[in-house]
């Protein structure tokens, strides 16, 4: 099994901590597991990415340059980072910020209105935690009881009730399917 | 076993030295290593040590010599150009036999170059990279669980040999987090011996002098000659490296540090097209498995040297296998990062016979 993620949107946005808790997540199924964020020149609302890697076998190249799994959460990335996707591969666009359509016929899309329902749950914060849910969901690369879990080895400063809402985010993002 | 924690390599490298009983940090900030210094600032008041940002990378490994002359475990960490900074004193404190412990998480160069990670920094780590004769032990981490360990051993080999020695590492090792587990026992500091050549209060015990010179006609000759003793039982007894799919290899990939781990992938993607690949990766850079790759070159005939740099390493690779063997270069400077692919590729076109030797891609 391996699954190589790469996970792009605003600074801001929890785009680096999505991918540390994807990391953390593996580790805690048992997986060998790599997590790489982009350290350009980088600001806040600037872009921000990060490569993550859950396998059954040893992780050799920690950056994900030909991913299984995008997940894009705001516009600007999506034009960058669509052509990296693997043929087949999965591109889960954030459909609250990204207006524009995915050009690609080789591979699934799956939109899912990451802000509205972090809206909805009572914590906008948490957008990037329905995209992840989305992504345990339709990859079966891990659990979303796994990502639960790992929020309070990652975020130890959060409150439980905060926590709690995440978790709620977490869980309707994976009610998402590919059509 | 230890639990499994996840780390950043900068972070794990940090929390290793502590482990390793260091108790004095000096540096500078400088990109892609600030994790270190940031983690040494909170984490070395908690065990009785001291943190200090200085006005610069040269008063900071001049403090760092300061505090070795005292016995105590120390350390100083930075980036390339920040290393080039450094020389100077670490060529002081090789003169003077000081056990020191630096890391060079390496961007790209030359200059201020950009601050992604690279490897053009093996010449100045290997090479000494101050001025006079010296030596400086190097290890190569290849990802944060090995950034978490090695300090470990340097401090050991800083402190049995009285030299510096250094993990050389780069922007990816630095920044990537894995799982980490810390193998060593925590050292116990209070524990330790007083060096016999260690500055402190003096109750009445020899002189003691902690320098790099003597300016007495012949005696210089004397001092580094008795330092070269120590460099040979170095190269006889610690060197390091790691062998994958050796065994029947008919082309050996030499790569360290991130390279390796591309390498690897390279070398299993060589193995499914039924290319007999294997990897030699050293572990210690100074000493360099000499040995162990002239015993390899005698039935292997083609070695590839993967390098994130112009073509360093490869220098010590041709010295190794003295032309017994093909060498090849497959090089990506300017802090590029070469992909499995591509490493493949150079490995199918040197299978050929004829193959043109050194060669360098893009």
């Amino acid at each position: 099994m391996y699954q190589g993620i790469r996970i792009a949107g605003f600074g801001g946005q929890g785009v680096i901590s999505a991918g540390v808790l994807l990391a953390q997540a593996g580790m805690l199924e048992g997986r060998e597991v790599s997590f790489f964020p982009s350290y350009g020149a980088e600001m806040r609302g600037g872009t921000a990415n990060c490569s993550v890697v859950v396998a059954s076998d040893e992780v050799t190249t920690p950056i994900v340059s030909s991913p299984d799994t995008v997940i894009v959460l705001n516009e600007p990335s999506l034009s960058k980072f669509e052509p990296m996707v693997k043929p087949g591969g999965l591109l889960i666009v954030n459909s609250s910020l990204v207006n524009s359509k995915p050009v690609r016929k080789d591979i699934k899309v799956l939109y899912v209105p990451c802000n509205a329902i972090a809206a909805e749950v009572g914590n906008p914060k948490a957008m990037n935690m329905v995209a992840l849910g989305a992504f345990a969901a339709v990859t079966g690369a891990m659990s979303v009881d796994a990502i639960a879990k790992a929020m309070t080895r990652v975020y130890k400063k959060l409150k439980p009730e905060i926590i709690e809402l995440n978790v709620k985010a977490l869980k309707r993002g994976a009610e998402f399917k590919l059509n | 076993m230890a639990e499994k924690k996840l780390m950043k390599g900068n972070e794990a490298l940090a929390e290793g030295a502590v482990r390793a009983g260091c108790r004095f940090f000096a540096g500078y900030p400088i990109t892609p290593q600030n994790e270190v210094p940031e983690y040494m600032s909170w984490r070395l008041p908690q065990v009785g040590g001291a943190f200090v940002q200085s006005e610069s990378e040269v008063s900071a490994i001049n403090m760092v010599y300061g505090a070795a002359a005292t016995g105590v475990r120390c350390m100083t960490s930075s980036s390339s150009p920040g290393m080039s900074l450094k020389q100077e004193g670490i060529s002081y404190c090789a003169g003077a036999d000081l056990p020191v412990f630096l890391a060079n998480v390496m961007r790209g160069g030359p200059g201020l170059g950009n601050i992604a990670g690279a490897q053009g920094d093996y010449w100045q780590a290997t090479r000494g990279g101050g001025h006079g004769d010296y030596r400086t032990f190097v290890m190569a981490p290849n990802g944060a669980n090995e950034m978490a360990n090695f300090p470990h051993k340097c401090f050991e080999i800083a402190c049995k040999y009285r030299l510096p020695s250094m993990v050389l590492a780069d922007g990816i090792i630095g920044q990537m987090m894995e799982p980490v587990e810390f193998m060593h026992p925590e050292v116990d500091v209070k524990a330790l011996k007083e060096p016999d050549w260690a500055l402190g209060v003096n109750h009445g015990r020899a002189k003691r002098i902690v320098k790099s010179y003597d300016l007495r006609e012949g005696m210089l000759e004397l001092m580094v000659n008795e330092r070269v003793k120590r460099y040979r039982q170095i190269e006889a007894a610690e060197v390091i490296y790691e062998e994958k799919m050796m065994d029947d290899a008919e082309i050996a990939i030499v790569a360290y540090g991130t390279s390796a781990r591309i390498s690897v992938a390279a070398m299993k993607l060589a193995r499914e097209k039924g290319l007999k690949v294997g990897l030699f990766r050293p572990v210690t850079l100074w000493p360099f498995p000499k040995a162990r790759l002239a015993e390899l070159s005698k039935r292997i005939k083609k070695f590839l040297v993967v390098e994130m740099s112009l073509g360093q390493m490869v220098e010590d690779v041709q010295l190794s296998v003295n032309g017994r063997a093909d060498v090849y270069l497959h090089a990506r400077p300017g802090a590029s990062v070469m992909t499995a692919e591509e490493v493949y590729t150079t490995m199918e076109s040197i299978s050929k016979k004829g193959a043109k030797e050194y060669a360098t891609a893009k």
